[in-house]
Protein backbone atom coordinates (compact mmCIF):
# COMPACT_ATOMS: atom_id res chain seq x y z
CA UNK A 1 0.00 0.00 0.00
CA UNK A 2 2.76 2.36 0.96
CA UNK A 3 4.72 1.56 -2.14
CA UNK A 4 1.82 2.42 -4.39
CA UNK A 5 1.17 5.72 -2.65
CA UNK A 6 4.79 6.64 -3.04
CA UNK A 7 4.84 6.10 -6.74
CA UNK A 8 1.84 8.33 -7.42
CA UNK A 9 1.76 12.10 -7.16
CA UNK A 10 -0.24 13.42 -4.20
CA UNK A 11 -3.16 14.69 -6.26
CA UNK A 12 -4.89 13.35 -9.33
CA UNK A 13 -4.46 16.78 -10.91
CA UNK A 14 -0.71 16.43 -10.61
CA UNK A 15 -0.82 13.13 -12.33
CA UNK A 16 -2.85 14.58 -15.17
CA UNK A 17 -0.44 17.45 -15.60
CA UNK A 18 2.53 15.23 -15.38
CA UNK A 19 1.10 12.86 -17.93
CA UNK A 20 0.19 15.64 -20.30
CA UNK A 21 3.66 17.08 -19.99
CA UNK A 22 5.07 13.61 -20.37
CA UNK A 23 3.30 13.07 -23.62
CA UNK A 24 4.87 16.20 -25.05
CA UNK A 25 8.24 14.92 -24.11
CA UNK A 26 7.82 11.83 -26.20
CA UNK A 27 7.37 14.09 -29.21
CA UNK A 28 9.36 17.08 -30.36
CA UNK A 29 10.96 17.94 -27.06
CA UNK A 30 12.78 14.68 -26.73
CA UNK A 31 14.61 15.40 -29.94
CA UNK A 32 15.11 19.04 -28.99
CA UNK A 33 17.01 18.02 -25.91
CA UNK A 34 20.29 17.58 -27.68
CA UNK A 35 20.07 20.88 -29.57
CA UNK A 36 18.84 23.18 -26.82
CA UNK A 37 21.90 25.16 -25.72
CA UNK A 38 22.69 25.96 -22.13
CA UNK A 39 22.03 29.64 -21.51
CA UNK A 40 23.42 29.46 -18.03
CA UNK A 41 25.65 26.77 -16.61
CA UNK A 42 25.99 26.67 -12.87
CA UNK A 43 29.16 24.82 -11.97
CA UNK A 44 30.24 23.73 -8.52
CA UNK A 45 28.48 26.66 -6.92
CA UNK A 46 28.75 27.13 -3.17
CA UNK A 47 27.24 30.07 -1.35
CA UNK A 48 27.87 31.52 2.07
CA UNK A 49 25.91 33.85 4.32
CA UNK A 50 28.82 34.80 6.55
CA UNK A 51 29.93 31.53 8.08
CA UNK A 52 26.76 29.74 7.03
CA UNK A 53 27.00 27.68 3.89
CA UNK A 54 23.68 27.76 2.06
CA UNK A 55 24.67 26.03 -1.18
CA UNK A 56 26.96 23.03 -1.49
CA UNK A 57 28.66 22.41 -4.81
CA UNK A 58 25.59 22.87 -6.99
CA UNK A 59 25.91 22.22 -10.71
CA UNK A 60 22.93 22.61 -12.99
CA UNK A 61 22.31 23.64 -16.61
CA UNK A 62 19.64 26.20 -17.46
CA UNK A 63 18.52 25.71 -21.05
CA UNK A 64 17.81 28.53 -23.42
CA UNK A 65 14.15 29.43 -23.91
CA UNK A 66 12.96 26.91 -21.42
CA UNK A 67 11.40 27.25 -18.03
CA UNK A 68 13.47 25.66 -15.31
CA UNK A 69 11.73 25.31 -11.97
CA UNK A 70 13.47 24.94 -8.63
CA UNK A 71 11.46 23.21 -5.97
CA UNK A 72 12.27 22.12 -2.46
CA UNK A 73 11.34 22.80 1.14
CA UNK A 74 11.88 26.22 2.73
CA UNK A 75 15.52 26.98 3.35
CA UNK A 76 16.80 24.48 0.79
CA UNK A 77 18.72 27.18 -1.07
CA UNK A 78 16.56 27.59 -4.16
CA UNK A 79 16.09 31.34 -3.71
CA UNK A 80 19.75 31.68 -2.81
CA UNK A 81 20.70 30.06 -6.09
CA UNK A 82 18.42 32.44 -7.97
CA UNK A 83 19.99 35.42 -6.22
CA UNK A 84 23.40 34.36 -7.47
CA UNK A 85 22.30 34.36 -11.10
CA UNK A 86 22.01 38.17 -11.27
CA UNK A 87 24.41 38.78 -8.41
CA UNK A 88 21.76 40.59 -6.41
CA UNK A 89 23.48 39.20 -3.32
CA UNK A 90 26.23 41.72 -4.08
CA UNK A 91 24.09 44.31 -2.32
CA UNK A 92 24.92 42.71 0.99
CA UNK A 93 28.29 42.28 2.61
CA UNK A 94 29.21 38.91 4.09
CA UNK A 95 27.50 37.05 1.28
CA UNK A 96 29.77 35.35 -1.17
CA UNK A 97 29.64 32.76 -3.90
CA UNK A 98 32.29 30.25 -4.96
CA UNK A 99 32.34 28.29 -8.17
CA UNK A 100 31.28 29.36 -11.62
CA UNK A 101 28.12 30.60 -13.22
CA UNK A 102 28.53 30.81 -16.98
CA UNK A 103 26.16 33.03 -18.90
CA UNK A 104 26.73 32.36 -22.59
CA UNK A 105 30.03 30.86 -21.55
CA UNK A 106 31.26 33.81 -19.50
CA UNK A 107 31.68 33.55 -15.77
CA UNK A 108 29.44 36.16 -14.19
CA UNK A 109 31.03 35.62 -10.80
CA UNK A 110 34.33 36.96 -12.12
CA UNK A 111 35.27 40.23 -10.43
CA UNK A 112 35.54 41.89 -13.84
CA UNK A 113 31.84 41.29 -14.51
CA UNK A 114 29.89 44.56 -14.16
CA UNK A 115 26.91 43.74 -11.96
CA UNK A 116 24.73 46.48 -13.43
CA UNK A 117 25.25 45.33 -17.01
CA UNK A 118 24.65 41.76 -15.88
CA UNK A 119 21.32 42.69 -14.32
CA UNK A 120 20.21 44.33 -17.53
CA UNK A 121 20.65 40.91 -19.14
CA UNK A 122 19.29 38.87 -16.25
CA UNK A 123 16.09 40.42 -14.91
CA UNK A 124 14.37 39.42 -11.70
CA UNK A 125 10.84 39.43 -10.32
CA UNK A 126 10.41 39.04 -6.59
CA UNK A 127 8.01 37.28 -4.29
CA UNK A 128 6.44 40.51 -3.08
CA UNK A 129 5.30 42.83 -5.85
CA UNK A 130 7.49 45.93 -5.53
CA UNK A 131 6.44 48.64 -7.95
CA UNK A 132 8.60 51.75 -7.79
CA UNK A 133 6.97 54.77 -6.14
CA UNK A 134 6.34 56.16 -9.63
CA UNK A 135 3.51 56.17 -12.15
CA UNK A 136 2.64 53.00 -14.03
CA UNK A 137 4.26 54.38 -17.18
CA UNK A 138 7.41 55.45 -15.35
CA UNK A 139 7.68 52.08 -13.62
CA UNK A 140 8.28 50.52 -17.00
CA UNK A 141 10.07 53.42 -18.72
CA UNK A 142 12.55 54.07 -15.93
CA UNK A 143 14.50 50.88 -16.41
CA UNK A 144 14.63 51.35 -20.19
CA UNK A 145 16.06 54.86 -19.85
CA UNK A 146 18.85 53.55 -17.66
CA UNK A 147 20.27 51.58 -20.53
CA UNK A 148 19.18 53.31 -23.71
CA UNK A 149 18.40 56.79 -24.96
CA UNK A 150 15.26 56.37 -26.99
CA UNK A 151 13.14 59.02 -28.67
CA UNK A 152 9.92 59.57 -26.79
CA UNK A 153 7.69 57.79 -29.28
CA UNK A 154 9.91 54.76 -29.32
CA UNK A 155 10.00 54.68 -25.54
CA UNK A 156 6.23 54.86 -25.42
CA UNK A 157 6.07 51.96 -27.85
CA UNK A 158 8.47 49.97 -25.70
CA UNK A 159 6.38 50.61 -22.60
CA UNK A 160 3.19 49.62 -24.37
CA UNK A 161 4.61 46.40 -25.77
CA UNK A 162 6.07 45.45 -22.38
CA UNK A 163 2.70 46.05 -20.73
CA UNK A 164 0.99 44.06 -23.47
CA UNK A 165 3.38 41.17 -23.07
CA UNK A 166 2.73 41.21 -19.34
CA UNK A 167 -1.01 41.03 -20.09
CA UNK A 168 -1.57 44.28 -18.24
CA UNK A 169 -2.05 46.82 -21.03
CA UNK A 170 -5.83 46.60 -21.27
CA UNK A 171 -6.20 47.14 -17.56
CA UNK A 172 -3.92 50.18 -17.30
CA UNK A 173 -3.89 51.88 -20.72
CA UNK A 174 -6.27 54.59 -19.51
CA UNK A 175 -4.41 55.34 -16.31
CA UNK A 176 -0.74 55.20 -17.18
CA UNK A 177 -0.10 58.21 -14.96
CA UNK A 178 -1.69 56.64 -11.90
CA UNK A 179 0.72 55.41 -9.22
CA UNK A 180 2.05 51.90 -9.66
CA UNK A 181 1.18 51.21 -6.05
CA UNK A 182 -2.51 51.89 -6.71
CA UNK A 183 -2.83 48.61 -8.62
CA UNK A 184 -3.97 45.33 -7.09
CA UNK A 185 -1.38 42.77 -5.98
CA UNK A 186 -1.72 40.67 -9.11
CA UNK A 187 -1.55 43.72 -11.36
CA UNK A 188 1.49 45.00 -9.46
CA UNK A 189 3.25 41.70 -10.07
CA UNK A 190 2.48 41.88 -13.78
CA UNK A 191 3.74 45.47 -13.73
CA UNK A 192 6.98 44.17 -12.24
CA UNK A 193 7.17 41.60 -15.03
CA UNK A 194 6.54 44.34 -17.62
CA UNK A 195 9.27 46.43 -16.02
CA UNK A 196 11.64 43.50 -16.33
CA UNK A 197 10.71 42.68 -19.93
CA UNK A 198 11.04 46.33 -21.02
CA UNK A 199 14.77 46.26 -20.33
CA UNK A 200 14.93 43.38 -22.86
CA UNK A 201 16.83 40.89 -20.73
CA UNK A 202 17.83 37.46 -21.94
CA UNK A 203 17.02 35.63 -18.74
CA UNK A 204 14.14 36.24 -16.33
CA UNK A 205 14.40 35.05 -12.75
CA UNK A 206 11.12 34.58 -10.93
CA UNK A 207 11.37 34.16 -7.17
CA UNK A 208 8.08 32.66 -5.98
CA UNK A 209 6.23 35.23 -8.07
CA UNK A 210 2.77 33.98 -7.14
CA UNK A 211 3.07 33.24 -3.47
CA UNK A 212 1.45 36.55 -2.51
CA UNK A 213 -1.27 36.33 -5.14
CA UNK A 214 -4.80 34.97 -5.38
CA UNK A 215 -5.54 31.95 -7.62
CA UNK A 216 -6.82 34.00 -10.58
CA UNK A 217 -3.77 36.26 -10.62
CA UNK A 218 -1.62 33.16 -10.22
CA UNK A 219 -3.21 31.57 -13.26
CA UNK A 220 -2.54 34.75 -15.27
CA UNK A 221 1.10 34.83 -14.27
CA UNK A 222 1.54 31.15 -15.08
CA UNK A 223 -0.01 31.64 -18.50
CA UNK A 224 2.33 34.57 -19.00
CA UNK A 225 5.36 32.48 -18.08
CA UNK A 226 4.41 29.90 -20.68
CA UNK A 227 4.21 32.63 -23.32
CA UNK A 228 7.39 34.38 -22.30
CA UNK A 229 9.54 31.31 -22.68
CA UNK A 230 9.33 31.72 -26.45
CA UNK A 231 11.72 34.64 -26.06
CA UNK A 232 13.38 34.29 -22.71
CA UNK A 233 15.17 31.78 -20.60
CA UNK A 234 13.13 31.57 -17.43
CA UNK A 235 14.16 30.35 -14.02
CA UNK A 236 11.33 29.88 -11.57
CA UNK A 237 11.61 29.27 -7.86
CA UNK A 238 8.40 27.98 -6.38
CA UNK A 239 7.21 26.15 -3.32
CA UNK A 240 4.15 25.14 -5.26
CA UNK A 241 4.82 21.79 -6.92
CA UNK A 242 1.72 21.90 -9.09
CA UNK A 243 2.97 25.21 -10.44
CA UNK A 244 6.33 23.70 -11.28
CA UNK A 245 4.57 20.79 -12.97
CA UNK A 246 2.28 23.12 -14.93
CA UNK A 247 4.74 25.64 -16.32
CA UNK A 248 8.24 24.23 -16.36
CA UNK A 249 10.18 22.15 -18.86
CA UNK A 250 12.87 21.13 -16.41
CA UNK A 251 12.68 20.80 -12.69
CA UNK A 252 15.42 20.79 -10.12
CA UNK A 253 14.80 19.49 -6.65
CA UNK A 254 16.94 20.97 -3.92
CA UNK A 255 17.32 19.90 -0.36
CA UNK A 256 19.53 21.30 2.40
CA UNK A 257 21.59 23.38 0.00
CA UNK A 258 22.36 20.61 -2.43
CA UNK A 259 20.86 19.75 -5.78
CA UNK A 260 19.27 16.34 -5.38
CA UNK A 261 17.84 15.80 -8.79
CA UNK A 262 17.48 17.64 -12.08
CA UNK A 263 15.51 16.33 -14.99
CA UNK A 264 12.69 16.92 -17.39
CA UNK A 265 9.71 18.05 -15.34
CA UNK A 266 7.57 15.13 -16.40
CA UNK A 267 10.19 12.72 -15.24
CA UNK A 268 10.72 14.40 -11.88
CA UNK A 269 7.03 14.22 -11.15
CA UNK A 270 6.37 10.73 -12.44
CA UNK A 271 9.49 8.68 -11.86
CA UNK A 272 12.06 10.52 -9.78
CA UNK A 273 15.25 8.63 -9.21
CA UNK A 274 16.00 9.87 -5.75
CA UNK A 275 14.05 8.73 -2.76
CA UNK A 276 14.09 12.27 -1.28
CA UNK A 277 12.58 13.76 -4.44
CA UNK A 278 9.90 11.16 -4.32
CA UNK A 279 9.16 11.83 -0.68
CA UNK A 280 8.95 15.56 -1.32
CA UNK A 281 6.68 15.46 -4.34
CA UNK A 282 4.37 13.03 -2.60
CA UNK A 283 4.07 15.36 0.37
CA UNK A 284 6.02 13.29 2.88
CA UNK A 285 7.97 16.31 4.04
CA UNK A 286 8.50 19.96 3.19
CA UNK B 1 -11.37 29.43 36.97
CA UNK B 2 -13.88 32.18 37.60
CA UNK B 3 -11.90 33.32 40.67
CA UNK B 4 -8.88 33.60 38.41
CA UNK B 5 -10.93 35.54 35.92
CA UNK B 6 -12.29 37.91 38.59
CA UNK B 7 -8.81 38.57 39.85
CA UNK B 8 -7.66 39.34 36.33
CA UNK B 9 -10.48 41.82 35.88
CA UNK B 10 -9.66 43.52 39.17
CA UNK B 11 -6.06 43.89 38.12
CA UNK B 12 -7.16 45.23 34.78
CA UNK B 13 -9.32 47.93 36.41
CA UNK B 14 -6.50 48.98 38.73
CA UNK B 15 -4.01 49.13 35.87
CA UNK B 16 -6.44 51.03 33.64
CA UNK B 17 -7.16 53.51 36.44
CA UNK B 18 -3.43 54.13 36.96
CA UNK B 19 -2.83 54.61 33.25
CA UNK B 20 -5.71 57.04 32.84
CA UNK B 21 -4.53 58.89 35.93
CA UNK B 22 -0.99 59.19 34.59
CA UNK B 23 -2.26 60.44 31.25
CA UNK B 24 -4.54 62.98 32.90
CA UNK B 25 -1.72 64.21 35.10
CA UNK B 26 0.60 64.74 32.12
CA UNK B 27 -2.01 66.33 29.90
CA UNK B 28 -3.35 68.42 32.77
CA UNK B 29 -0.16 70.39 33.19
CA UNK B 30 0.12 70.84 29.47
CA UNK B 31 -3.43 72.17 29.36
CA UNK B 32 -2.67 74.58 32.21
CA UNK B 33 0.43 75.87 30.44
CA UNK B 34 -1.36 76.31 27.13
CA UNK B 35 -4.35 77.85 28.89
CA UNK B 36 -2.22 80.43 30.69
CA UNK B 37 -0.38 81.15 27.47
CA UNK B 38 -3.52 81.75 25.44
CA UNK B 39 -5.22 83.64 28.29
CA UNK B 40 -2.33 86.07 28.67
CA UNK B 41 -1.10 86.06 25.11
CA UNK B 42 -4.34 86.69 23.21
CA UNK B 43 -4.82 90.03 24.96
CA UNK B 44 -1.30 91.09 24.08
CA UNK B 45 -1.52 90.08 20.43
CA UNK B 46 -2.29 93.00 18.18
CA UNK B 47 -1.33 94.36 14.79
CA UNK B 48 1.25 96.53 16.52
CA UNK B 49 2.79 93.44 18.12
CA UNK B 50 3.87 92.15 14.71
CA UNK B 51 4.50 95.42 12.87
CA UNK B 52 6.47 97.52 15.37
CA UNK B 53 9.93 97.08 16.77
CA UNK B 54 10.72 96.36 20.39
CA UNK B 55 10.05 99.47 22.45
CA UNK B 56 12.16 101.09 25.13
CA UNK B 57 10.87 100.42 28.62
CA UNK B 58 7.62 102.13 29.36
CA UNK B 59 6.42 102.71 25.83
CA UNK B 60 4.29 100.84 23.31
CA UNK B 61 5.88 98.64 20.64
CA UNK B 62 5.94 95.25 19.01
CA UNK B 63 8.08 92.24 18.16
CA UNK B 64 8.88 92.86 14.51
CA UNK B 65 12.66 92.80 14.88
CA UNK B 66 12.79 89.57 16.94
CA UNK B 67 10.27 87.89 14.61
CA UNK B 68 12.37 88.76 11.55
CA UNK B 69 15.54 87.85 13.45
CA UNK B 70 14.14 84.45 14.43
CA UNK B 71 13.04 83.76 10.86
CA UNK B 72 16.49 84.66 9.53
CA UNK B 73 18.34 82.61 12.14
CA UNK B 74 16.08 79.62 11.59
CA UNK B 75 16.28 79.86 7.81
CA UNK B 76 20.07 80.00 7.73
CA UNK B 77 20.37 77.21 10.32
CA UNK B 78 18.01 74.96 8.35
CA UNK B 79 19.62 75.76 5.01
CA UNK B 80 23.02 74.82 6.40
CA UNK B 81 21.97 71.96 8.64
CA UNK B 82 19.52 70.12 6.37
CA UNK B 83 21.87 69.19 3.51
CA UNK B 84 24.54 68.11 5.98
CA UNK B 85 22.05 66.03 7.92
CA UNK B 86 20.48 64.44 4.85
CA UNK B 87 23.83 63.58 3.30
CA UNK B 88 25.10 62.05 6.55
CA UNK B 89 21.85 60.17 7.15
CA UNK B 90 21.88 58.90 3.56
CA UNK B 91 25.39 57.60 3.93
CA UNK B 92 24.46 55.82 7.15
CA UNK B 93 21.29 54.24 5.75
CA UNK B 94 22.54 53.39 2.25
CA UNK B 95 26.26 53.20 1.64
CA UNK B 96 27.37 52.66 5.21
CA UNK B 97 24.48 50.51 6.33
CA UNK B 98 26.70 47.59 7.23
CA UNK B 99 29.84 49.58 8.00
CA UNK B 100 31.31 49.30 11.46
CA UNK B 101 31.58 53.06 11.57
CA UNK B 102 27.82 53.56 11.30
CA UNK B 103 26.81 52.50 14.82
CA UNK B 104 29.60 54.70 16.16
CA UNK B 105 28.34 57.70 14.20
CA UNK B 106 24.81 56.98 15.33
CA UNK B 107 25.92 56.85 18.95
CA UNK B 108 27.83 60.13 18.72
CA UNK B 109 24.95 61.70 16.84
CA UNK B 110 22.55 60.67 19.60
CA UNK B 111 24.81 62.33 22.14
CA UNK B 112 24.78 65.49 20.06
CA UNK B 113 21.03 65.17 19.77
CA UNK B 114 20.60 65.29 23.51
CA UNK B 115 23.44 67.69 24.28
CA UNK B 116 22.29 70.60 26.44
CA UNK B 117 21.80 73.47 24.03
CA UNK B 118 23.66 75.87 26.31
CA UNK B 119 26.77 73.77 25.77
CA UNK B 120 26.35 74.18 22.04
CA UNK B 121 25.98 77.93 22.58
CA UNK B 122 29.19 78.06 24.59
CA UNK B 123 30.98 75.94 22.00
CA UNK B 124 30.04 78.31 19.18
CA UNK B 125 30.98 81.25 21.41
CA UNK B 126 34.44 79.77 21.79
CA UNK B 127 35.04 79.04 18.12
CA UNK B 128 33.16 81.88 16.41
CA UNK B 129 32.27 84.73 18.74
CA UNK B 130 35.43 85.02 20.82
CA UNK B 131 37.92 84.84 17.90
CA UNK B 132 35.91 87.27 15.75
CA UNK B 133 35.39 89.57 18.67
CA UNK B 134 31.66 90.25 18.51
CA UNK B 135 28.29 88.54 18.68
CA UNK B 136 26.56 87.92 15.37
CA UNK B 137 23.52 86.43 13.72
CA UNK B 138 25.78 84.03 11.84
CA UNK B 139 27.15 82.64 15.08
CA UNK B 140 23.57 82.21 16.28
CA UNK B 141 22.61 80.42 13.08
CA UNK B 142 25.69 78.19 13.42
CA UNK B 143 24.64 77.21 16.95
CA UNK B 144 21.10 76.42 15.74
CA UNK B 145 22.49 74.47 12.76
CA UNK B 146 24.43 72.32 15.21
CA UNK B 147 21.08 71.43 16.76
CA UNK B 148 19.44 70.84 13.38
CA UNK B 149 22.09 68.45 12.06
CA UNK B 150 21.66 65.57 14.54
CA UNK B 151 17.87 65.76 14.32
CA UNK B 152 17.95 65.54 10.52
CA UNK B 153 20.64 62.84 10.53
CA UNK B 154 18.54 60.70 12.81
CA UNK B 155 15.25 61.13 11.01
CA UNK B 156 16.88 60.71 7.60
CA UNK B 157 18.53 57.47 8.59
CA UNK B 158 15.36 56.16 10.23
CA UNK B 159 13.15 57.10 7.30
CA UNK B 160 15.50 55.66 4.67
CA UNK B 161 15.81 52.46 6.65
CA UNK B 162 12.04 52.16 6.59
CA UNK B 163 12.14 52.02 2.79
CA UNK B 164 11.91 48.26 2.18
CA UNK B 165 14.95 46.44 0.87
CA UNK B 166 12.73 44.89 -1.79
CA UNK B 167 12.65 48.28 -3.49
CA UNK B 168 16.45 48.41 -3.55
CA UNK B 169 16.66 44.85 -4.85
CA UNK B 170 14.08 45.34 -7.55
CA UNK B 171 15.74 48.57 -8.65
CA UNK B 172 19.10 46.81 -8.76
CA UNK B 173 17.56 43.99 -10.75
CA UNK B 174 16.70 46.27 -13.67
CA UNK B 175 20.30 47.43 -13.60
CA UNK B 176 19.80 50.68 -11.73
CA UNK B 177 22.94 52.20 -10.21
CA UNK B 178 22.77 52.94 -6.53
CA UNK B 179 23.00 56.70 -6.92
CA UNK B 180 19.97 56.75 -9.21
CA UNK B 181 18.12 54.43 -6.89
CA UNK B 182 18.72 56.73 -3.91
CA UNK B 183 17.99 60.05 -5.56
CA UNK B 184 15.07 58.99 -7.71
CA UNK B 185 13.34 56.22 -5.77
CA UNK B 186 14.39 56.04 -2.14
CA UNK B 187 14.10 59.78 -1.51
CA UNK B 188 10.78 59.78 -3.26
CA UNK B 189 9.48 56.92 -1.16
CA UNK B 190 10.68 58.70 1.98
CA UNK B 191 9.87 62.31 1.05
CA UNK B 192 7.19 62.83 3.67
CA UNK B 193 9.41 61.38 6.37
CA UNK B 194 12.37 63.53 5.37
CA UNK B 195 10.24 66.68 5.33
CA UNK B 196 8.82 65.72 8.70
CA UNK B 197 12.35 65.47 10.08
CA UNK B 198 13.21 68.96 8.87
CA UNK B 199 9.97 70.36 10.27
CA UNK B 200 10.69 68.74 13.61
CA UNK B 201 14.14 70.29 13.57
CA UNK B 202 12.62 73.72 12.90
CA UNK B 203 10.16 73.21 15.74
CA UNK B 204 13.04 72.23 17.96
CA UNK B 205 15.21 75.28 17.27
CA UNK B 206 12.46 77.88 17.11
CA UNK B 207 12.17 77.87 20.89
CA UNK B 208 15.87 77.63 21.70
CA UNK B 209 17.14 80.47 23.88
CA UNK B 210 20.34 79.26 25.48
CA UNK B 211 22.47 78.81 22.33
CA UNK B 212 21.48 82.29 21.15
CA UNK B 213 22.40 84.09 24.38
CA UNK B 214 26.10 83.51 23.72
CA UNK B 215 26.01 83.90 19.95
CA UNK B 216 23.38 86.11 18.33
CA UNK B 217 22.82 87.93 21.63
CA UNK B 218 20.06 90.46 21.05
CA UNK B 219 19.39 93.73 19.30
CA UNK B 220 16.75 96.22 20.25
CA UNK B 221 16.73 97.70 16.76
CA UNK B 222 15.58 96.27 13.47
CA UNK B 223 18.49 94.60 11.69
CA UNK B 224 19.00 92.24 8.79
CA UNK B 225 22.76 92.18 9.15
CA UNK B 226 23.74 88.63 10.03
CA UNK B 227 27.24 89.82 10.90
CA UNK B 228 25.85 91.88 13.79
CA UNK B 229 23.96 90.89 16.90
CA UNK B 230 20.36 90.16 16.00
CA UNK B 231 17.16 89.87 18.02
CA UNK B 232 15.23 86.63 18.28
CA UNK B 233 11.90 85.76 19.84
CA UNK B 234 13.13 83.39 22.55
CA UNK B 235 15.83 85.79 23.78
CA UNK B 236 13.43 88.75 23.73
CA UNK B 237 10.84 86.72 25.62
CA UNK B 238 13.50 85.78 28.15
CA UNK B 239 14.57 89.42 28.55
CA UNK B 240 11.08 90.94 28.58
CA UNK B 241 9.47 88.34 30.84
CA UNK B 242 12.06 88.97 33.54
CA UNK B 243 11.78 92.74 33.26
CA UNK B 244 9.71 94.80 35.68
CA UNK B 245 7.93 96.67 32.85
CA UNK B 246 4.29 95.85 32.18
CA UNK B 247 4.49 96.49 28.40
CA UNK B 248 7.52 94.25 28.02
CA UNK B 249 5.85 91.47 29.98
CA UNK B 250 2.79 91.71 27.73
CA UNK B 251 4.99 91.45 24.65
CA UNK B 252 6.74 88.42 26.15
CA UNK B 253 3.35 86.68 26.41
CA UNK B 254 2.51 87.63 22.84
CA UNK B 255 5.87 86.30 21.64
CA UNK B 256 5.45 83.04 23.54
CA UNK B 257 2.02 82.55 22.00
CA UNK B 258 3.38 83.29 18.52
CA UNK B 259 6.15 80.70 18.84
CA UNK B 260 3.72 78.14 20.20
CA UNK B 261 1.28 78.70 17.36
CA UNK B 262 4.06 78.49 14.79
CA UNK B 263 5.35 75.21 16.25
CA UNK B 264 1.79 73.90 16.46
CA UNK B 265 1.25 74.70 12.79
CA UNK B 266 4.51 72.97 11.87
CA UNK B 267 3.59 69.90 13.90
CA UNK B 268 0.23 69.68 12.19
CA UNK B 269 1.89 69.91 8.78
CA UNK B 270 4.43 67.28 9.80
CA UNK B 271 1.76 64.92 11.08
CA UNK B 272 -0.41 65.40 8.02
CA UNK B 273 2.56 64.58 5.82
CA UNK B 274 3.30 61.51 7.90
CA UNK B 275 -0.30 60.38 7.51
CA UNK B 276 -0.20 60.96 3.76
CA UNK B 277 2.94 58.88 3.68
CA UNK B 278 1.24 55.95 5.38
CA UNK B 279 -1.71 55.90 3.03
CA UNK B 280 0.31 56.51 -0.13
Amino acid sequence: MNEIALALPAHPADLAHAMRAGKNLEGPQATLRSVVPEKISVRNLSFFYGENQALHDVSVPLYERQVTAFIGPSGCGKSTLLRVLNRIYDLYPNQRAEGEVLLDGENILAPAQDAILLRARVGMVFQKPTPFPLSIYENVAFGVRLHQRLPRSELEGRVESALRRAALWNEVKDKLNAGGQSLSGGQQQRLCIARTIAVQPEVILLDEPCSALDPISTAKIEELVSELKDDYTIVLVTHNMQQAARVSDRTAFMYLGTLIEFDRTARIFTSPRDRRTQDYITGRFG
Amino acid sequence: MSALYRQRRRRNSVAAFLMIGATALGLGWLALILGALVWNGIGALSLAAVTQNTPPPGSIGGLLNPIVGSLLLTAVAVLVGTPLGILAGTWMAEYGRYARLTPVIRFVNDILLSAPSIVIGLFVYEILVAPIGHFSGLAGAAALALIVVPVVVRTTEDMLRMVPNELRESAASVGMPRSVLITRLVYRAATAGLVTGVLLAIARISGETAPLLFTALNNQFFSLDMNQPIASLPVVIFQFALSPYKEWQQLAWAGALLITLAVLALSIVARTLAAVRKTA
